[in-house]
């Protein structure tokens, strides 16, 4: 057993080199090199998805063995990786979304031909999936540091595709100075680690924190949180994010969105739960309050957004929010010793962590279609595709309920864990900390239906009502390839929303190898259909059993349809105008207008500022011509990036004078380098 | 825990035929109690068998999300009520769902509803979905942190489990934190059911509307469906406010029918005593411009903030 997926894994690998060089090897006949590259990443994907799946399935059984892949010239260094149950998981997320990627990729990237070099692009992602893979089942520091800094490197890579944009390019430079952060913070919190483990094998690492003073511990933690924070995209540290995420090409955003935001988390787990032993009380409650802010303030910049992406990005902040707030539960909850609940929070939190990464990656997939189709990001300009690409429609709706957390859908099933855990969270201790379950509950309950609040914003305005545009009005269903894509991610959606007990069966391995228990029993009541809080009476829910019963009261209206309305007819007539001539697209109700009470509600955060200029002849009710601009001041950027990013620039400005240009000068600073160095070392 | 179809269908009727019959109540006091003579009750049975029978418009820019919608909101306000207890303590479909459940089916139905009301293209419908999500959105945490209050101190957010408990100790009752997180409920019902002073639900085309602007391009069975479930999702709330917050009376499970028929009364006069306040307050008040809303509904978040506190002081 064991044998055989450790060749699963290496077989994975291997396909996503061969897809690498197949891309690049044929990118001048572009046709072939995107069915070889995304064909062999599907591939990778699929294998990926096998392996990871029979892995966790095979639990206890499981056993973890370092494997070297290459020792590398320089003694000392070499590159190990270990399959744990954590990092199966893992390779789970990315194998399971490359894979619908992979396929929706197929016919996407033909909107490239004759433009880009597609060939690249196939060899990119393959790179992509086969490092991000590598940062999940690393078994040692020179394995992880290195995939991970290929990681930011080749997503950069993606980032700025579409060079030519101005926008775009900025972007790239935003992300990439952000990754450079992130991998400087997590190398120093791993240099704090591997000085006391005098190693740099993740084996060597395992609960090193208990050797450790407690602010040696403190600093590595937060070290840890702002590196893989960064990469995760907590506020503040997000603003990357809502940049990066919509320029890159639709399928690299639905990649970065869905899975590269992810291995911040993965790190988060890895760290906290494995290396730096018994949390203390402030780092879980750090990390609830960390999430709780993210959560409400990524779904509120999203409802500001009409652009689609960028609102999508906005979202996945708010998602990674909600993870953390079931890791921090967690982690509150080993401190206080409560180590079942611990793992409730954490299976919360890694439910969330595999559901965000399906429904996330959906609906990039659904808002690459849609740009396919529209060429416009803007959803002012779309409206009436549910007419015009009924697949796309369906599976975006899907996603929609989805991430809005309403049953029977995977987001509610994650959400409703992490209530349970957060619910249970109050008896845990008696000091003034436990009202943040309660307040963090509340935010939750907000988080949720601004969301939703959203996403009949995002689905109503793209897709519902009149189009908006020429381009809307003529567009077209997206390619089979797409719409296969995006129907692996819809299926994944449904299964994880209506089967939970099924899943959470694989997570057991995680949650005996990190809090010591399994708790997939415990969830599990009247033969599989229910999921249990794990309290003794703490509640039970069934998406599967609310999906029947939707089935068995359908015949209620149908019956009294069938009774009252046999001789009703139905005519299709226009829409009420209040006597106008006719309605035409410019009256209906906007993003913009759509949103605008919540931003009056909350304007001490938006700041919002409006500027309208109208000509008229003779009355102000009848103007010829209007201009109408609505800006927000992006709080982050202008109170905290802006006057950090002003400083620095000063203090360089001051540090040139150091550097003169002048030989002479250089050479004292190297004379008075080397005297101080001599006298430190006597 | 056996399912019992009895029960099951004995509140499924029951939730079909008592919410229209509560509306029409509500309406019929409401106009008493303004000097006018008002609909009869049961006048809402009436409109909705017109509704069934009547042809159907539809609107030439709307998709199939307006076709669906009317049937979700209906059966997610039907499915919600299964899983409330009303006569006896364990609801039908208990094990399927507590009260976040409720919470989410409810929110389902709103969510197509107010998909339905941007679907046909006219600004009327936008403008209702905008300002439904809006309210629901901070209408939300104020309900979760006070439903909360009582599911800590259960300790589970199964409704039966909570009135059960709520019931055993009756001095509860009394507790602050109970009465201020009904209190916080009470004022969350008032905007979720669209009640003066957050929604006028008489009004028709003007442009305080919210709920009835969304159900403009809705006629015939459609139409009826929307009105039968926005009276379902009404009286579900009103059970989930008297039942879980004031159980008195509930019947356990295995009751004898003589307990049964008690519970009935009780719960018959309670959901009555409770929409008598809803139309004195519908009376007494005028209904607020939109941007005053948030304060009413923050008043009800920190009754509810202060309910949780005083279950940390008392509790």
């Amino acid at each position: 057993m064991m044998e055989s997926s450790a060749i699963l894994l290496t077989f994975t690998l291997w396909v996503y080199v061969a897809g690498m060089a197949g891309a690049l090897l044929f990118q001048r006949a572009e046709r072939l090199a995107n069915a070889v590259g995304f064909g062999l990443a599907a591939l990778g994907g699929a294998c990926g998805v096998v392996f990871s799946v029979s892995s966790l399935a095979a639990g206890q059984g499981m056993t973890i063995t370092p494997v070297t892949l290459w020792s590398g010239p320089i003694p000392g260094v070499r590159f190990v990786v270990e399959a744990d149950a954590l990092s199966c998981f893992f390779v789970l997320v990315v194998s399971l979304v490359g894979l619908a990627i992979s396929v929706f990729s197929l016919g996407y990237v033909r909107t490239y031909y004759g433009r880009k070099n597609v060939g690249v692009m196939a060899c990119v992602f393959n790179a992509l999936l086969l490092v991000t893979t590598l940062v999940f089942i690393a078994g040692n520091l020179w394995m992880f540091l290195i995939a991970w800094e290929l990681m930011a490197l080749l997503a950069y890579g993606m980032v700025s595709f579409e060079h030519e944009d101005r926008e775009t390019r900025q972007a790239g430079v935003l992300f990439f100075i952000m990754s450079h952060l992130d991998a400087a913070c997590v190398l120093l919190g791993f240099l704090v680690l591997a000085q006391a483990a005098g190693g740099f094998s993740f084996a060597s690492f395992r609960g090193i924190g208990a050797s450790l003073s407690p602010q040696q511990r403190d600093v590595a933690f937060v070290l840890f949180v702002f590196g893989f924070g960064i990469k995760a995209g907590i506020v503040p540290l997000h603003i990357w994010l809502p940049v990066a995420h919509p320029v890159a090409p639709s399928n690299i955003s639905a990649l970065m969105s869905g899975v590269l935001i992810k291995t911040g988390i993965y790190g988060l787990v890895r760290v906290c739960f494995e290396f730096l032993g018994p949390p203390p009380m402030w780092w879980g409650a750090s990390l609830l309050a960390v999430g709780t802010v993210s959560a409400v303030l990524g779904v509120l910049y999203a409802l500001m957004e009409h652009d689609l992406k960028r609102l999508l990005a906005y979202h996945s902040i708010e998602n990674i929010g909600i993870i953390l707030m079931g890791l921090g539960a967690s982690l509150m909850f080993l401190h206080t010793g409560h180590a079942v609940l611990a793992s409730l929070a954490l299976i919360a939190g890694l439910y969330h962590t595999i559901n965000h990464a399906t429904f996330k990656a959906l609906l990039f997939l659904g808002a690459g279609a849609v740009l396919h189709a529209t060429h416009t990001r803007n959803m002012e300009e779309m409206g009436g595709l549910a007419k015009r690409m009924r697949w796309t429609a369906l599976f975006f709706l899907v996603g929609a309920v989805a991430i809005s957390a309403l049953p029977p859908l995977n987001g509610f099933v994650s959400e409703w864990l992490t209530y349970q855990s957060l619910l249970h969270g109050f008896g845990t201790t008696t000091s003034l900390v436990r009202l943040m379950f309660p307040l963090g509950g509340a935010m939750l309950a907000l988080t949720g239906a601004l969301a939703a609040a959203c996403f009949v914003k995002a689905f109503g305005i793209t897709f519902l009502a009149q189009p908006r545009s020429d381009h809307a009005r003529d567009a077209h269903e997206a390619s089979l390839p797409m719409l296969i894509g995006q129907g692996v991610l819809t299926a994944a959606c449904v299964f994880l929303g209506l089967f939970p007990t099924v899943f959470l069966k694989l997570l057991d391995p995680i949650t005996l190898q990190l809090t010591g228990h399994q708790l997939s029993q415990q969830l599990t009541m009247a033969n599989g259909l229910v999921l249990s809080g794990v309290a003794a009476q703490g509640g039970t829910v069934s998406t599967l059993g609310i999906m029947l019963m939707f089935g068995c009261l359908l015949p209620v209206p149908l019956a009294l349809w069938a009774v009252f309305a046999r001789k009703a007819r139905t005519r299709i007539a226009p829409t009420w105008d209040c006597g106008q001539r006719a309605l035409t697209p410019h009256m209906e109700y906007t993003a913009t207008g759509f949103s605008k009470p919540l931003r009056m509600i909350f304007k001490a955060l938006f700041r919002p500022r409006r500027e309208v200029q109208r000509e008229y002849d003779f009355s102000p009710y009848f103007a010829t011509t209007l201009r109408f601009e609505s800006h927000m001041e992006e709080v982050f950027l202008t109170r905290i990036y802006r006057p950090v990013n002003y400083g620095l620039l000063r203090l360089s400005r001051r540090l040139r004078a150091l550097q003169a240009g002048s030989l002479q000068a250089y050479l004292i600073y190297i004379f008075v380098t080397l005297v101080a160095l001599l006298l430190f070392a006597l | 825990m056996n399912f019992d179809p009895l029960t099951f269908l004995g509140q499924t009727l029951a939730l079909l035929l008592l919410a229209p019959l509560l509306s029409g109540c509500i309406k019929n006091w409401k106009a008493k109690l303004q000097n006018r003579r008002g609909p009869r009750p049961w006048q809402v049975y009436f409109d909705i068998a017109k509704f069934l029978r009547k042809d159907m418009v539809i609107s030439e820019h709307a998709s199939w999300i307006f076709s669906l919608a009317p049937y979700v909101v209906f059966l997610t306000a039907l499915l919600a009520g299964l899983m409330v207890p009303m006569i006896s303590a364990p609801a039908p479909l208990r094990l399927f769902g507590g009260v976040l459940a409720v919470i989410g089916l409810l929110a389902l139905g709103r969510f197509f509803l107010a998909l339905s009301g941007l679907d046909p293209a006219s600004a009327f419908g936008g403008m209702g979905s905008s300002r439904e999500m809006t309210i629901s959105a901070i209408a939300e945490p104020a309900m979760m942190l006070a439903i909360f209050t009582v599911a800590i101190t259960a300790g589970s957010t199964d409704l039966s489990q909570i009135a059960q408990s709520t019931q055993s100790a009756t001095w509860k009752l009394l507790n602050p934190a109970h009465v201020l997180a009904f209190a916080a409920m009470f004022v969350v019902l008032l905007a979720e059911t669209g009640r003066i002073p957050v929604d006028n639900p008489a009004t028709h085309l003007e442009l305080t509307m919210i709920h009835e602007a969304m159900l403009l391009e809705y006629s015939g069975r459609y139409l009826a469906f929307m009105e039968w479930g926005a009276a379902i999702k009404q009286l579900v709330l009103m059970t989930l406010l008297v039942n879980v917050f004031f159980p008195v009376g509930l019947a356990g499970p295995q009751a004898s029918a003589a307990a049964l028929g008690i519970s009935l009364v009780a719960y018959l006069v309670k959901l009555l005593a409770l929409s008598a306040v809803v139309v004195i307050v519908e009376t007494t008040n005028a209904k607020m411009r939109l941007f005053r809303v948030p304060d009413l509904l923050s008043t009800a978040f920190v009754l509810a903030a202060l309910a949780m506190l005083s279950t940390f002081l008392f509790g």
